[in-house]
């Protein structure tokens, strides 16, 4: 547990980044620190590898005042995540992840151990990725490899300052699952930094919304969204927009099957997510249905906008608990023909693709279907486009 | 025109057929002084460049390249000639006045690649645990290198051209094959002389370059290979 009393930073030139802050984080939790730019979140996360010294208060570590330790060897101890990754580009990257095992003066045997594991834990086989160089990968590659270096020591406190700002949405996505599934199995105390109210909803059991060195309300998100502080937290709360572009069509083929068709990025929430939150998810993506899928990728269930509704008034009831099973599914690979036969019997509106063991690859919505049909026909008919144009 | 003529050939085999031990000894000289010139220079000015990078105080960086810049713009001759009433003849002060022409260019490229390091790399390093020499040794000397590289092999060339001088205040080397060359008035020893000073600097800057590559290859194996 971190624990910050009366905690204040001022500048030399007098700028007051931290009024008073006092805040616990608790142990084993992801928390959030969020809040429009300048409002001091970076600088309270700092404060805990005492990469900036507060001008007050103190800040204890499972009760140890870290003012009395050495931040060398406290850094050594906190992993550390970086919005510009931070990957240094003259190491390979079995060398960039074993950077604080190295410093901590492991076992070569041990170190490399180590490194092939975490490679593995993000699903980058150690045999390719290994020896090559961070300039060789891409984005979300990269800052994969800037996750896993900050767990290589097995550090029980993460620091993560906006890690998944720089990427592209698609990548942000997955990797903001990935942390997720992660953290599912690790239970590290994450502090992650971020200005994206979506991001912190997806992923925070505690969101801390800091404005002008102050902490304005800190507490769970399903609790800020429906019982905001004040005017300030409502404007921040709603104010943000869709952001996440969805998955392009997917190319035609002669003999199409389900996996041409499908979205494989519709909305999906896990099962312990409350109801305000599946509703705003549903609102940023703009979808009536949410698929729910656990952290590994298995298919549990739909919930419409109505089952939410119908109970939304319980604050303690989660996604699951709401929940319809899902009757019909389609193993991955099937001919689109007998997919759009099961939808029309059985008036279906969406269907969900399934790979080996019930794991959710992709949802066929009857909007897939038309604009596959869409693709198809614009590109097999010369002027074909402007009728594909007045479908779509 | 003179080098075509058969008579000006014959004289040049004639030349480095009898006087080889010569040819080799001044060679030899003209090694010694650009190397520990160009070594102290290194030793210099690598370790001033690095910390004017790592404390930016505006006044001792603009102190330093000024002084540096001023030994730049001192005519050779004007400083060999300077330092003789305070170090004498000899190989000492021509040592010295190349070893000071070599500090702006070394000096200038080593500031300029520790400063090339993306602060977001060094922030990434102390966050994750890096002491500040460990930083110093780990990340931005093995960034920096190809700057520092570059700025030794300049600074190479142009010592062994200057090296040849230092003949002028009693140093020998090459320049002494040019400069009696000049004075009996034999073109082919002016030749001689200018010629291994060439070789010689083509040489160091072959090695040098070889050692950066191989320096290169490990560190930034895609950038080496473009």
């Amino acid at each position: 547990m971190i624990v910050f009393t009366g905690v204040k930073k001022q500048y030399d030139d007098g700028f007051q980044a931290l009024r008073n802050i006092d805040l616990e984080i608790k142990e084993g939790e992801i928390t959030v620190l969020i809040g429009p730019s300048g409002c001091g979140k970076t600088t309270t996360m700092k404060l805990i590898n005492r990469l900036i010294q507060p001008t007050g208060g103190t800040i204890r570590i499972q009760g140890r005042d870290i003012a009395s330790l050495n931040p060398v060897e406290l850094r050594r101890q906190i992993g550390y995540v970086i919005q510009n990754i931070g990957l240094f580009p003259h190491m390979t990257i079995a060398k960039n992840v074993g950077v604080v095992p190295r410093l901590l003066k492991w076992e070569k045997a041990r170190v490399e151990r180590r490194v092939d594991e975490l490679l593995n834990l993000v699903g980058l086989n150690p045999d390719i990725y290994r020896n090559r160089y961070p300039s060789e990968l891409s984005g979300g590659q990269q800052q994969r490899i800037g996750v896993i270096r900050a767990l290589a020591a097995d550090p029980d406190i993460i620091l993560m300052d906006e890690p998944f700002s720089a990427l592209d949405p698609i990548s942000r996505e997955q990797l903001q699952d990935e942390l997720i599934r992660l953290q599912q199995e690790l239970r590290k105390t994450i502090v992650f930094v971020t200005h994206d109210m979506d991001e912190a909803l997806k992923i925070a059991d505690t969101i801390v919304l800091m404005k002008d060195g102050e902490i304005v309300q800190a507490d769970r998100p399903e609790r800020i969204l429906r019982h905001p502080a004040n005017d300030f937290v409502k404007s921040f709360i709603g104010k943000k927009r869709l952001q996440s572009a969805e998955a392009g069509p997917a190319v035609p083929e002669l003999a199409p099957t389900v996996d041409d068709v499908m979205v494989e990025q519709p909305a999906t929430a896990f099962p312990n997510r409350g109801l305000a939150e599946a509703v705003k998810l549903m609102e940023r993506r703009r979808v009536d249905t949410l698929l729910i899928v656990d952290k590994n990728n298995k298919l549990h269930g739909t919930v419409s906008i109505y089952n939410v509704l119908d109970q939304y008034a319980e604050e303690n009831k989660t996604v699951a608990d709401v929940m319809k099973p899902v009757e019909h599914t389609v193993p991955s690979g099937t001919p689109l023909a007998f997919a759009l036969q099961l939808m029309s019997a059985k008036q279906l509106s969406n269907l969900a693709v399934v790979g080996e063991d019930n794991r959710f690859v992709g949802l066929i919505t009857r909007g897939s279907v038309v604009r596959h049909m869409a693709d198809l026909y614009a590109s097999g008919k010369d002027g074909g486009d402007a009728h594909a144009s007045a479908v779509v | 025109m003179l080098l075509l003529s058969s008579e000006f050939l014959q004289d040049f085999v004639d030349l480095i057929r009898e006087r080889y031990p010569d040819l080799l000894r001044a060679t030899g000289q003209h090694l010694i002084l650009s190397a520990v010139a160009l070594a102290l220079g290194v030793l210099v000015a690598v370790p001033i460049g690095m910390l004017l990078a790592h404390h930016p105080v505006k006044w001792a960086r603009s102190g330093v390249f000024g002084v540096a810049n001023i030994f730049q713009t001192i005519p050779s001759l004007a400083l060999l000639a300077l330092l003789i009433p305070l170090f004498g003849i000899g190989t000492t002060p021509a040592i010295l006045a190349l070893f000071l022409y070599s500090l702006m260019p070394i000096l200038r490229n080593t500031y300029t690649g520790f400063r090339s390091v993306d602060p977001a790399i060094l922030e990434s390093a102390r966050g994750m645990g890096y002491g500040a020499a460990q930083r110093l040794m780990r990340i931005q000397f093995p960034l920096a290198f190809p700057y520092i590289m570059s700025g030794i092999r300049v600074t190479t060339v142009y010592i062994i051209s200057w090296a040849t001088l230092a003949t002028l205040i009693g140093a020998g080397g090459l320049g002494q094959l040019i400069v009696s060359g000049i004075g009996v008035n034999k073109e082919e020893l002016v030749v001689a002389g200018a010629a291994a000073a060439i070789i010689l600097a083509l040489l160091a800057d072959g090695l040098l370059g070889g050692i950066e590559r191989r320096v290169a290859r490990r560190a930034h194996p895609k950038a080496a290979s473009k």
